[in-house]
């Protein structure tokens, strides 16, 4: 697991899961259908991410989909991280 | 084609007690709701017939019959009655959409005692106000919950159980017990309280402008209304598969997705997962399901995911759709039409009237963006807002009103009775939203005539998210408005100032959005946090979020003479 991907793994653990929960947290673990994260809550993960990682996710990019495993949020962040460093 | 004869007809020749009868309710004798929903079903020979096929996001699933929630609502009885629960006791069921939500709340009506199932996203300050208000006595939960509860329980001198429903080898605590439904001894038979009309069955708390939530109360009675709207609004045939995506958590998800279906004998499929456009249009082909009732906001998010994900699924069983929380844009109505070959049908309704009141009846021609005509039995206007009095204008917007009198209209609000009573105004009851009816007589949605603030379909109060606000870092004072969304139709906003010595920064903003997710909901997070010098006040002293509102909907902000200048 790079860094990025523990960065973004290891917030969801602190900020989503309830004290006590001790579900295991992977890179393809189900965060929005799977319960985890809901999709109002999805707006302070991308806040979250946009702050660390200085980038902007437009609002059509930030779907359920994009979300839904620690993997793919890496990918989005890489996506937008190439595209802030070549504007 | 729909099997309702047309609208007028309906209305003219309309009384409750067709519902009455086809229940087998007599008036003045016993009427449990429970019972309605389980053992009644049996004794119509449907004790086979599945009940419900539940299924969670890892696909795992289970099956059960009329006859299974018939013993395992009988069990759950027991075991609270074991426990020493008392009829009219409170007893709260606070878990994800697990088989033990939908059956446990036959159970706990089935002993005479209130079910006051609360939204498991909810935190533990959410949770303490409602359990506080309401005296609860007992709290059914899952262990990924439990600690939400812990953390109050000090605080609920009155809580005296809770129940674990998949504690496992986990450690338990004083005053927890494990109870696991599929384990226990099967209870075959149970003597179901005879609670009557007007019995206490459901406790659901809902946001005002002012104050805390309020705990409305229905009773038993309200099965009458609940299973007819059902039939009629929702088309429910005997050979359905139904999917209501709502959580009992809000009412909803117990009208139309415990009470409404099993009254009616009918078979539903329940889905424990997040929302995934994928997930849902496999799981509605998986199970050929055939009346969907879901919301707008749901409906937007499969809309911004594509058609091209639905057109991978064979969709041909989907025979009626209907919607519910806030209005349905004409947008999505078309879309549907499209794509499902049949339109949403819009329903109006809300925690109070504890069935729908206004809707787009089967077979009804649809206005796309309209809320639809009265069901039978309601009668509905629009009031002057000053007067009070009916408008009969077409196309004039007022308050939506409704005449006071169907079986599950709410009775009172748990502990404030005055602020029931602030609800009816010259005879009719106010619902809190604004419309207006045309000419044809179909109501339009314009939006809510106060504070509160409807986002995803669920209705969050200002005054809970500000007092909330107050216990973040450097929050001096606060103002929750809503802000128009294209997913969600409203969102949270909060105003902030701050105290002395501290700044509006984007970490402050982020930590004061998680504080107020983990204290209360999802829902209820400020999407938004503006930071500002000062909020709008009266000469008084009160905050003015209609001016703040306003703002954000880009609205005039109409008469400030009592504002002060600043």
């Amino acid at each position: 697991m790079d860094e990025l991907t523990t960065v973004v793994r290891d917030y969801i653990i602190r900020e989503y899961l309830e004290e006590g929960d001790d579900r295991e947290i992977t890179e393809t673990t189900l965060l929005i259908s799977g319960g985890i994260v809901d999709s109002f809550s999805m707006v302070s993960l991308k806040r979250f991410l946009e702050k660390k990682y200085s980038i902007r996710i437009p609002d059509a990019d930030a779907t359920p989909d994009a979300f839904d495993t620690v993997q793919r949020i890496a990918e989005l962040v890489r996506r937008f991280q190439t595209v802030a460093s070549s504007a | 084609m729909s099997n309702l004869p047309a609208y007028q007809e309906l209305t003219a020749n309309f009384d409750w007690s067709i519902a009455e009868r086809e229940l087998g309710y007599k008036p003045g004798g016993p009427i449990n709701i429970g019972a309605m929903c389980s053992d009644r079903l049996c004794d119509l020979g449907l004790a086979n017939k599945v009940a419900l096929l539940w299924e969670d996001c890892q696909g795992n699933t289970k099956r059960f019959t009329y006859d299974d929630i018939r013993v395992l609502s009988n069990t759950i009885a027991r075991f609270l009655c074991d426990l020493g629960i008392q009829p009219g006791e409170r007893v709260c069921l606070f878990m994800d959409r697990v088989p033990e939500l939908y059956i446990g709340f036959l159970g706990i009506l089935k002993t005479g005692a209130v079910a006051q199932p609360l939204f498991s996203a909810f935190g533990e300050e959410s949770l303490l106000v409602r359990l506080g208000d309401a005296g609860t006595s007992a709290i059914i939960t899952q262990k990924k919950h439990v600690h939400k509860v812990r953390k109050i329980r000090g605080q609920l001198p009155k809580l005296r159980h809770i129940v674990v429903v998949d504690a496992g080898r986990a450690p338990l605590q004083e005053c927890e017990t494990s109870f696991q439904m599929d384990q226990a001894p099967r209870v075959e038979q149970f003597p179901v309280y005879p609670t009557t009309a007007e019995s206490p069955s459901v406790l659901h708390y809902t946001s005002g402008t002012t104050g805390q939530p309020k705990g409305a109360q229905h009773v038993h009675y309200s099965l009458i209304s609940q299973y007819l709207t059902a039939k009629w609004a929702l088309d429910l045939r005997p050979d359905d598969i139904y999917w209501c995506n709502a959580d009992p958590g809000w009412v909803t998800g117990t009208s139309y997705g415990i009470i409404g279906p099993w009254s009616n004998g009918i078979t539903q499929v329940v889905l424990d997962s997040g929302f995934n456009a994928e997930r849902w249009y496999g799981f509605m082909e998986k199970y050929r399901v055939t009346v969907w009732y879901s919301a707008p906001t749901a409906i937007r998010l499969l809309m911004k995911e594509g058609r091209e994900v639905a057109q991978k699924h064979d969709l041909s069983s989907l025979r009626h759709l209907a919607s519910v929380g806030e209005p349905l844009n004409p947008e999505a109505v078309i879309w549907s039409q499209q794509l499902f070959k049949k339109p949403f049908h819009d329903t109006f309704w809300q925690t109070e009237t504890g069935c729908i009141v206004i809707t787009n009846l089967p077979g009804m021609p649809i206005k796309p963006g309209s809320m639809g005509k009265p069901f039978p039995g309601i009668t509905a206007t629009v009031l002057d807002a000053k007067t009070y009095e009916p408008l009969n204008q077409p196309g004039v917007a007022g308050l939506i009103a409704l005449r006071p009198g169907w079986p599950s209209q709410v009775r009172t609000y748990w502990n404030n009775e005055t602020g029931f009573k602030a609800k009816f105004k010259n005879g009719w009851y106010l619902c809190g939203d604004r419309a207006s009816i045309d000419a044809d007589g179909y109501f339009w949605f314009m939006g809510r005539d106060d504070d509160v603030i409807n986002t995803g379909g669920h209705l969050v109060g200002p005054f809970e998210i500000e007092s909330a606000l107050l216990g973040c870092p450097g929050v001096a004072e606060s103002a929750a408005v809503a802000k128009p969304d294209p997913v969600n139709m409203e969102v949270v906003k909060a105003y902030v100032t701050l105290k002395p010595g501290f700044e509006g920064s984007d970490d402050l903003e982020l930590e004061i959005m998680n504080h107020i997710r983990k204290r209360l909901s999802p829902l209820a997070m400020p999407q938004e946090i503006e930071f500002v010098d000062s909020l709008p006040k009266t000469r008084s002293g009160k905050i003015v979020r209609r001016i703040l509102r306003c703002k954000e909907f880009n609205e005039p902000v109409g008469d400030l003479s009592t504002v002060m200048d600043d």
